[in-house]
């Protein structure tokens, strides 16, 4: 009963904090309001029981808006993130889009014939999901991970203004690379 | 619905340790309490000593006390539209904080929170910091307090891998993520022994979470004081609590993953686990006024080139020495 409470009430506060992202009209509640959110749900999966994947939730997202505070002061031009701004823009169209998936999602909810529960289930849901995820697709996974990186890397390298020649001379010779900005070891 | 919802917990019928009623949190967070005092006073009379004895620094041992009374009686500091929420969540979440992250910490055999994921717990609430820090600093619309905020962050993207391939070490060896396992994995040889590099990379970085000692200059006074510049009365008095309770909680945790948990001879292993986590807590008062500051515009390379591979290779060799155990 009480973890059935606690349960829809982290639901609830999901919730809010998430509608919250866009009613704000400040960058840093916005951000930390969908941290909130995210928090929420993080606790929430701790109820399901996969304690692993609710923490790492928490975790991970908490790290992210973190980020995305540094981000948002770097690229936003005139710092409109420093200031009060509004948190929505095209409202007609996402007025649109937002009842159009509300019905749809919906008319699923009610259309389609849920199927009852086989089994029962197993001791450690962590370990289920993770080879449901997982088990027959461990190659791809494994082959996913390191295209992904090299994209992230790819995409950086072409996205710098600095190539390897401004930093290490025509020839690249150059001993010690020429940076405007200079690392911690001595380089 | 089909299933009652199960309350979250536990790390199962065979776990080492044994949970308390949740009324006992209330001893966990004086327990707390206490070690930050401790810190502070250690702090007070190193800072006395180093300004030239007696009578240099206003107070010694006794400083910790005479701020509090200070800051109690200081009326509080407003400035023009603060976002007075997130400032008052950031500076109070650090002590919360704190005292979530002891809550995993086993106490000997009793422990509040005998969650099967305690190590994976610790780390999420440490990057909680990076979120209350950087609210502090940013709540009181202060340009000087906002730079120390984005110093902290700076830190973090240096400090925070490092520290998390550091808890990977322990918990390899143990096969287990929950903190009772781990300490009871230590049976005869602990983890500090056979993974140095791990538990100084981890001291390392509850140096940092704790926003002290080479991680000050989020604080510094070049920027006015940093994420504090603008905080005054009761509100500083809570932040600089909570930087001390994370110190303490950082040294509570290095117990049952590097120095055995409650493992001693002569006295009972609550005992034990006191003395280590006041050793620890010591060791890092100390130490943290030692080392010089490390600039965040360069700390990153740091941590990136020097101290994660060397915390990588740390979890190699740990990794290779429990599949040949095995």
């Amino acid at each position: 009963m009480l973890a059935d409470i606690a349960f829809w009430g982290l639901g609830l506060v999901a919730v809010l904090s998430g509608a919250a992202v866009f009613y704000v009209d400040s960058m840093a509640r916005a951000t930390y309001a969908l941290a909130l959110s995210f928090v929420a749900v993080g606790l929430q999966v701790l109820f399901l029981q996969q304690n692993y994947v609710g923490v790492v939730t928490i975790l991970m997202m908490v790290m992210e808006m973190a980020v995305m505070a540094v981000y948002m002061v770097m690229f936003m031009g005139m710092n409109p993130a420093l200031m009060p701004m509004s948190m929505v823009h095209s409202n007609r169209t996402a007025a649109a889009a937002a009842v159009l998936t509300f019905l749809v999602l919906a008319a699923g909810v009610l259309l389609v014939d849920w199927p009852t529960r086989r089994g029962s289930p197993p001791p450690d849901v962590t370990v289920a999901l993770g080879e449901a995820l997982m088990g027959p697709k461990m190659l791809v996974m494994a082959v996913i991970s390191p295209v992904m990186v090299a994209t992230i890397v790819a995409g950086v390298v072409l996205a710098a203004h600095r190539t390897r020649y401004d930093r290490f001379g025509d020839d690249l010779r150059r001993p010690t690379p020429d940076d405007p900005q200079p690392g911690g070891v001595g380089r | 619905m089909v299933d009652p919802i199960a309350m979250p917990n536990v790390a199962g019928s065979d776990s080492p340790v044994v949970t308390v009623a949740p009324g006992w949190a209330f001893a966990a967070v004086t327990v707390l309490g206490a070690l930050v005092v401790v810190a502070a006073v250690l702090d007070g009379a190193l800072s006395a000593r180093s300004s030239g004895g007696p009578g240099g620094a206003p107070g010694g041992a006794a400083r910790p006390f005479g701020e509090a009374a200070r800051l109690m009686r200081q009326r509080r500091r407003t400035t023009v539209q603060a976002d007075s929420l997130l400032w008052r969540i950031g500076g109070a979440g650090l002590l919360v904080t704190a005292a979530l992250m002891v809550a995993v910490v086993p106490l000997g055999r009793w422990t509040i929170f005998d969650l099967d994921v305690g190590v994976m717990w610790f780390n999420a609430m440490d990057v909680m910091v990076w979120a209350l820090v950087w609210l502090t600093g940013w709540g009181a619309n202060s340009a000087h307090s906002l730079v120390g905020g984005y110093r902290f962050l700076a830190h973090g993207l240096g400090y925070e891998l490092p520290l998390m391939f550091a808890l990977v070490a322990p918990a390899i060896a143990a096969e287990s993520l929950n903190v009772g396992r781990v300490a009871a994995a230590q049976d005869g040889l602990w983890f500090v022994v056979w993974m140095p590099v791990a538990f100084l990379v981890y001291l390392l970085g509850v140096a940092a979470f704790s926003v002290g000692g080479p991680f000050a200059p989020a604080l510094g006074s070049d920027v006015a004081g940093g994420v504090r510049a603008e905080l005054s009365g009761v509100d500083r008095l809570v932040f600089e609590t909570g930087r001390y309770a994370l110190l303490a909680a950082g040294a509570a945790f290095a117990v049952p993953m590097f120095l055995g948990g409650g493992a001693g001879p002569l006295l009972p292993d609550w005992a034990w686990v006191l003395v280590k986590t006041v050793t620890v807590l010591s060791l890092l008062v100390w130490l943290r006024r030692r080392l010089p500051a490390f600039r965040p515009d360069t700390f990153m390379e740091v941590g990136w080139l020097v101290l994660l591979p060397a915390v990588l290779v740390q979890d190699l060799l740990v990794a290779v020495v429990a599949v040949w155990r095995s």
